[in-house]
């Protein structure tokens, strides 16, 4: 049912991993995705970070023997981290499919022996990442039950067959006291352009911080905002249960999600023209431009994004949109060109060939 | 590793000295750094979280309330604060008092009320495996020079083979 590959084939992939792209779900102008993660170790080894290598290749073995049991993962893909080039692991990264971590891109901890992960059609699992199992499934749009309800039922199939560590008082064990308890990150990709521009998403994020949550980039932990695309998420993990901390999530969205529509009629309502205008020299640069950097992609996208939600720019789909935003990323661009990209100023003159493509084929954009 | 200077405490430092006769290294503690003026807190790169853990510590004077390492993987509270992160799920026990007051701090409580776990029953692990699990913490155990630790591995060892 797994294989382990030693070179990476997308289409062995369930939907190439990229349905969470497909903005079906609710909200999908403004909420690109939500994720759900569950942090979960498995007891008789040391954490990952201090296991030695036979630890974790056995831990990962004791994994994979469990899988027969665990429906969720039946048919699901073994990906050996550790058996793959940098460029195919940013891949995996760039798709949100593995965490930085477990890719080993950071500059200072290079990829793990044992780091692995299984894709299945409703959710995957992180093998030896900072905690010895990460269970996630991402979901188009503002999706929380349904992404929680995969991820719950991944976490019951798997846990019948693999012990956790669990303690009486501090539930999950993890290797981050940040995580302890219930392990549940809950998230969403949100596209706040519109608090941007009318100066207010400084005191929103203030409010976020207050009532619990973290704001990070488009790439979690660590990660710069680019493009007005924050990840929402609990700070907690502690003290409130799985139910409460999404439902909190749920309706803290929920007024966000008003709170930036309500902006963007204000934007329109006082600053019709110069807006438009704006969002059509975003549109043209990305039709048009020779060279593109990530972080201006992302900002003219931003602006595109917001003049579809609008209705400003008709017959382009979020969709395209969506997937501009990970397909323009470089490692997406080395393997679409089938070669490494030998520097930042050739990815550029890639990734600009790539977005004219996208959107010339597209059509859309004529009013 | 003790101090050079006082050969009292642990050496946390490594102050590096270019002088007319060569390169001069000397490991310090905190206090012997502090009195030479070598800057501790760069030189050391404590983790935010053991920052505060630290912080948790000295307030509430629960250092020795603690194991003084992990009986398990044989991490210490100076692994934490290097690092920020537990080696294992037993140093939870081994640290509890310092851990459930920095998780009232970084949580606002140090109770679990979600879902409730217990795990299932595996079945007897083989020999070979679990001969590898304690032949692999025993060289952590050598390597991080946690000698009692590893000695009664050693002999646990000893039984199995």
């Amino acid at each position: 049912m797994s294989s382990a590959k030693s070179s990476l084939d997308l289409s062995l992939l369930p939907d190439g991993g990229v349905r969470w792209l497909d903005a079906s779900g609710a909200n999908s102008d403004i909420v690109i995705s939500t994720r759900m993660r569950l942090a979960r170790n498995v007891s008789g080894y040391a954490f990952t970070a201090r296991a030695r290598e036979g630890e974790r290749l056995r831990m990962l073995a004791q994994v994979r023997d469990a899988l027969p049991n665990v429906p969720t993962l039946r048919g699901s893909v073994l990906l050996r981290l550790d058996e793959l080039s940098q460029n195919d692991r940013q891949l995996l990264h760039e798709r949100h499919l593995v965490s930085k971590e477990l890719a080993g891109l950071d500059a200072q901890n290079s990829v793990r022996s044992g780091a692995a992960v299984f894709l299945g059609d409703d959710a995957g699992l992180l093998v030896n990442e900072e905690d010895h199992l990460r269970l996630q499934a991402l979901r188009s749009g503002f999706a929380v039950p349904a992404a929680f309800e995969a991820v719950q039922r991944l976490d019951r199939e798997l846990g019948a067959h693999v012990p956790y560590s669990f303690h009486r008082e501090f539930g999950f064990l993890t290797a981050c006291p940040t995580n302890v308890g219930t392990g549940l990150r809950a998230s969403v990709l949100i596209h706040l352009p519109g608090l941007v521009h009318t100066k207010e998403i400084k005191k929103v994020l203030t409010g976020l911080q207050q009532m619990g949550l973290t704001y990070r980039g488009l790439y979690g932990e660590g990660s710069e905002v680019v493009g007005n695309f924050f990840q929402l998420s609990n700070q907690t993990t502690l003290g409130r249960s799985e139910e409460d901390l999404q439902e909190h999530l749920v309706r803290v969205v929920r007024q966000l999600i008003e709170r930036e529509e309500e902006a963007r009629r204000i934007l329109v309502r006082d600053a019709g023209y110069i807006i438009e205008d704006k969002l059509w020299r975003a549109y043209g640069t990305l039709r048009y431009a020779r060279s593109l950097t990530f972080d201006e992609a992302m900002n003219f996208l931003s602006g595109v994004r917001l003049a579809v939600g609008l209705k400003l720019i008709t017959g382009l789909s979020v969709y395209t949109l969506n997937k501009l935003l990970i397909f323009a990323q470089s490692a997406h661009l080395a393997h679409q060109e089938g070669r490494v990209l030998k520097d930042d100023d050739e990815a550029n003159l890639v990734r600009a060939k790539y977005v004219r493509q996208a959107l010339a084929s597209e059509g859309g954009g004529h009013q | 590793m003790l101090c050079e200077n006082c050969n009292e405490r642990d050496a946390v430092v490594e102050s590096i000295k270019v002088l007319p006769t060569g390169v001069k290294h000397e490991h310090l503690c905190d206090k012997c750094a502090k009195a030479k003026g070598v800057e501790t807190t760069i030189t050391m790169q404590q983790h935010a979280l053991g920052e505060m853990m630290q912080a948790v510590q000295q307030q509430a004077s629960l250092v020795t309330a603690d194991a003084a390492s992990c009986g398990f993987c044989g991490a210490t509270a100076r692994d934490f604060r290097l690092t920020g992160r537990l080696g294992c799920a037993h140093c939870y026990e081994a640290m509890e008092h310092s851990l459930r007051e920095l998780l009232r701090r970084l949580h606002g409580n140090s109770k679990h009320v979600g879902k409730r776990y217990i795990a299932p029953q595996v079945q007897m692990e083989s020999k070979v495996d679990s001969l590898h699990d304690l032949e692999d913490r025993l060289r952590r155990a050598v390597e991080s020079e946690q000698f009692e630790l590893a000695a009664e591995l050693r002999d646990r060892l000893r039984v199995i083979e």
